[in-house]
């Protein structure tokens, strides 16, 4: 029995030292693949350049890949970018966040004026030290250390070390300052890498045309050109052909529909804000408009939706009450300010309308969801409706419950039309030449990239 | 000579604006930006002018007694009781409100009485005397309460629980019905312009169908991926093909519209024909 | 005047009331309503599904109390299921309401998720969600272009601090996150014009990834968009935010209201069918009067 159990213990105990052999004998072989995996080959041709069409503070880096990269010993996972910093960096950095917190104290208060003060202390510091920056960018290699700037995965070519211009950031990357620049092929484990060839010194700066919008420079510029040249052949007296658009020419018999019945005439400038062109648009007809009510002696209900669409629209129709010669009639609450809120402004145009049933509704400028309430109700009302806008969501709401709609450009064109003058007539030809342009040159580009021929596709590629 | 700077000063910003975009210098992004700032700062004046403009229509309506004037006591009640609100704060001293009521009480009848010195006729002075013993009282509450205070330059208003109760219980439910007015203005005009009157119509009310079917769940169940991939069709086809005709026409007629600003040649926007 | 005239000349308050009759019962009567998901919305889905714990959604709550039957269900589907899976949101409000919107989906959306839930077969252990750790609300700024503009340089810029009035660099989560570089994805859920101002303001300049939450009825609009690249998915309404919830499996304000949607569509589609019928019928007759 005694000599079973000694034979079961010795038994026992080589079980375990050979599991424990051989769990060395399993390590020792994956310590070794760690320890011999080969620094991988590092990148090439590395260059820096300023980043083109930019405004400054942007360099942009390209290399050739590192031979480890997907071929090779495929151990490359990215490649992390340095850029050399001075040392003084530190110190800016230092006062930079000490500027910022002072900002933040400033924000809770500061009965004493001692935080402004301080402030204002380390503001001149800050500006001081960046005014020495370049000096210390040029003292490369002395005085700084390498700085990691991003990272980029394995398979890329180019990096973009783009700071910010701001000159209290904490990425804030000077102008004309000596970079340089070192690029490290990195494996999956982090501490094998190695280094390209230092790149420098590069300045980045910015650009004062930007390449990219070529072709749309090009094409104001020819756009302009047939404006000015039409609206010239126009004052010269050249008879201008342009077809009649029924929503225009109904605003003056819907004018005078209101002076017989003696009800008013209920103008909607939208939601649009005065730097909406829409809305610029809208100002003209409402000039018109307002003019023609002033000389029928016809009431003006305005409604607006913006306080300086509001503000432009009082200036506007007042100007037409003098143009007609009735500056008297005009009252400032004739264009009037409701609310900021688009719904509560549809109650109150809507309650409008209800109560003092306009004999005609005119909406023109920028439109949304408050347009077929609008509309709806105006039809509800009993009023003659013409409306126009440029959002093509709400046209075919507008259709459906008016009784003129002023599709798209048309509400644009709709000055030139309502005052006939030559001079605006021009412009619309100008539009026409420009959309037989853009269709001969879109059946055109639907050639060339049918047969591939890049060279013409890449003339109209914009770059932002 | 008046009128004459306008559109000097509307070609000068206008001209940048258009040069600005092809010039991606920090100096011409400086201006820009400086320019955007004062459309901030121009807003914020002319939001004053709007508020102003609206008390004077609805004081205009109290004064001549027009039709639903008692509104606009609600419109001036709205305006005014919320900068109240959303400025004062609970302080988090004892457990009740103290005397805020009270106070809010106060000072809008204050404003109304204001309100009715400037625009009566007669009794000028009592509504005058009335005002300032509101305002002295509510002046008296807002210096002995401690359990509110005023927060004129942080936000500690919009925790309010006044403040939240009316933009919960009052603004929300009132807007989203306005909204919902829409689901019925939509099913009658649907029901009045669907009609196949002629060729083109009935093309419109078939795609119409078409496109309304595969929104609905239960048919589109039915009909699968056929439908999704007709639907799908005619937005991404017919209709795209007709929205980029009228959005090219649209940029174009921005473009003209613009040019015809800077240069001079449209001045309606200015009143002038 | 037959039936067929009456039916032509139909009262558009018949129209009102009867829909309103079949939206009360169908808002009443529980039914299950069958959602099939679509590419447009599965890639945000994906996308969000997908982003690493810590990773950094921006959500602009860009609507007013009136959109939010439709966009309101979207905030609570999207800012769940991120905050579920530990990503953390900045969200914005550049519409005039849409703070009171943004604060009181925060407060919801906070409290369904003290509770432990599966979603997809994973269980979520309740949580508290933290202001300045899970989130970071930045509040309303006027002329959203430029507030647009100015956070595609620093989000200090236009919040040099948030809606409760902390600095952003007081709060945890906003440390070394400077503009959309440090973020993403860009949600925006929409019921005007700022998702313009996101798509060329935004997207098109800084260039970060951007969906869209849209009403129902501007949907169409921004399809485009989606083709052109500048946008990379889109909800369309209600039925989107029925689709998120779907895919999500958490049923919520979508799959209720999308019974309200149905049934109003069912009516309108049945008028436009009835109108129609009408006309066939009397043009038949007068053609028939016209022959004798």
């Amino acid at each position: 029995m005694k000599l079973k159990t000694v034979i079961f213990i010795c038994l026992l105990l080589l079980a375990t030292i050979s599991v424990s052999a051989q769990e060395g004998a399993e390590i020792v072989p994956e310590t070794d693949t760690t320890e011999q995996m080969p620094p991988p080959a590092p990148i090439s041709l590395l260059t820096a350049v300023d980043t083109d069409n930019d405004n400054g503070h942007s360099v942009t880096l390209t290399w050739e890949l590192s031979p480890d990269d997907r071929q090779g010993a495929k151990s490359v996972m990215s490649y992390e970018i340095f850029r050399w910093v001075p040392l003084m960096r530190d110190t800016v950095e230092q006062v930079r966040s000490e500027l910022a917190n002072t900002g933040q104290e400033l924000e809770v208060g500061d009965p004493t004026g001692e935080i402004k003060e301080k402030r204002n202390r380390l503001r001149d510091e800050y500006e001081g030290l960046l005014s020495r920056y370049s000096d210390a960018y040029g003292q490369y290699p002395n005085n700084g250390v390498w700085k990691s700037v991003g990272v980029s995965p394995s398979g890329s070519t180019t990096f973009a070390d783009k700071g910010s211009k701001e000159r209290e950031a904490f990425d804030y990357l000077p102008d004309y300052c000596d970079f340089y620049y070192q690029v490290f092929a990195v494996t999956s484990d982090a501490g094998i890498r190695t280094g390209s060839e230092i790149f420098g010194p590069v300045h980045s700066y910015g650009q004062w045309f930007n390449t990219g919008r070529i072709p749309i420079f090009v094409a104001v510029l020819f756009f302009s050109f047939l404006t000015i040249y039409f609206v010239q052949r126009a004052k010269k007296g050249d008879d201008l052909y342009v077809r009649p658009l029924a929503g225009i020419e109904a605003v003056d018999d819907a004018i005078g529909r209101a002076t017989e019945m003696g009800k008013p005439i209920l103008y909607v400038l939208g939601l649009g804000t005065a730097s909406d062109v829409a809305t610029i648009a809208s100002f003209t007809i409402l000039g018109r408009v307002a003019k023609k009510v002033a000389e029928y002696q016809t009431a003006l209900i305005v409604p607006t939706y913006d306080p300086i669409v509001m503000t432009v629209a009082q200036e506007v129709v007042k100007s037409a009450y003098i143009d007609a010669g009735r500056p008297d009639d005009f009252k400032e609450d004739t264009v009037h300010f409701v609310t900021q809120s688009q719904f509560a402004y549809v109650a109150a145009v809507n309650g409008t309308m209800l109560r003092e049933l306009p004999a005609t509704n005119i909406y023109m400028g920028k439109f949304f969801a408050e347009s077929l309430l609008l509309a709806e109700t105006g039809a509800v009302a009993g009023s003659i409706q013409i409306a126009g806008t440029d959002e093509i969501a709400q046209i075919p709401f507008f259709i459906v419950a008016c009784d003129y709609t002023l599709i798209g450009e048309e509400l644009y064109a709709a000055s030139a039309y309502l005052g006939r003058e030559p001079v605006l007539l021009g412009s619309l030809k100008a539009q026409d030449w420009a959309k037989a342009a853009l269709v001969i040159l879109g059946i055109a580009g639907l050639v060339a990239a049918n047969l591939g021929w890049t060279d013409f596709t890449d003339l109209f590629h914009v770059i932002n | 000579m008046k009128r004459q700077i306008p559109f000097v000063l509307v070609f000068i910003f206008g001209a940048f604006m258009v040069f600005q975009y092809f010039i991606p210098h920090e100096s011409s992004e400086w201006v820009y930006e400086f320019l955007l700032d004062w459309i901030i700062i121009i807003g914020i004046f002319a939001l004053a002018l709007g508020i102003w403009s609206l008390l004077r229509v609805s004081l205009d309506k109290i004064k001549n007694k027009k039709e639903n004037y008692i509104y606009s006591y609600l419109i001036l009640f709205g305006l005014f009781g919320e900068i109240i609100f959303g400025f004062t704060a609970f302080n988090g001293n004892g457990e009740s409100w103290g005397f805020y009521l009270p106070f809010v009480a106060c000072a809008l009848l204050a404003i109304i009485m204001i309100i009715h010195t400037i625009i009566s006729t007669g009794k000028k002075t009592t509504f005058a005397a009335l005002a300032g013993v509101f305002i002295l009282l509510s002046v008296l509450i807002s210096i002995f309460d401690n359990s509110w205070s005023f927060h004129f330059s942080s936000a500690e208003g919009v925790q309010n629980p006044m403040f939240r109760s009316f933009f919960d219980h009052i603004l929300i439910p009132v807007l989203s019905t306005m909204f919902a007015l829409l689901a019925f203005f939509i099913a009658s005009a649907a029901y009045r312009a669907f009609r196949a009157r002629n060729l083109l119509a009935t093309l419109l009310l078939v795609a119409a169908l078409i496109v309304m079917m595969r929104f609905n769940p239960w048919v589109a169940v039915i009909y699968g991926d056929y439908g999704a991939k007709l639907s799908n069709w005619l937005m991404n086809v017919p209709n795209l093909a007709a929205q980029r005709a009228i959005v090219i026409g649209i940029g174009l007629g921005i473009v003209a519209t613009a040019l015809k600003i800077i240069l001079g040649i449209e001045r309606g926007y200015m009143g002038k024909g | 005047m037959n039936v067929f005239e009456k039916l032509m000349k139909l009262d558009r308050r018949w129209v009102f009331l009867f829909l309103i009759i079949v939206c009360v019962f169908a808002y009443v009567v529980d039914f299950n309503v069958p959602i099939m998901v679509e590419p447009e919305s599965q890639k945000i889905y994906d996308f969000i599904d997908n982003l690493e714990p810590g990773s950094i959604v921006l959500i602009a709550i860009d609507y007013d109390p009136n959109n939010m039957a439709e966009l309101h269900p979207m905030t609570y589907a999207v800012v769940e299921h991120c905050w579920r899976k530990h990503v953390k949101v900045i969200f914005t409000a550049l519409s005039q309401n849409g703070p009171g919107m943004a604060d009181q989906a925060i407060r919801d959306i906070s409290d369904s998720l003290m509770v432990d839930q599966t979603y997809n077969g994973v269980e979520f252990k309740g949580r508290e969600i933290i202001n300045g750790v899970d989130y970071c609300f930045l509040g309303y700024k006027p002329y959203y272009a430029l507030v647009i503009l100015g956070m595609g340089q620093n989000f200090r810029l236009p919040f040099p601090s948030d809606y409760y009035g902390s600095p952003l660099d007081s709060l945890p989560m906003m440390r070394g996150v400077s503009n959309y570089n440090d973020i993403d994805i860009v949600v925006d859920l929409s019921g005007g014009n700022i998702t313009d101002a996101w798509i060329s303001y935004g997207q098109s300049r800084f260039n970060f990834p951007l969906a869209l939450g849209l009403t129902g009825v501007m949907t169409a609009q921004y399809y485009p968009y989606l083709g052109s690249g500048q946008v990379m998915g889109i909800m369309g309404g209600l039925l989107g935010a029925a689709q998120y919830e779907e895919m999500a499996e958490n049923p919520g304000l979508a799959k209720d209201g999308m019974r309200v949607q149905l049934g109003a569509h069912v009516v309108i589609i049945l008028f436009i069918i009835m109108g129609n019928i009408g006309l066939l019928i009397e043009r038949r007759r007068h053609k028939k009067e016209g022959g004798i």
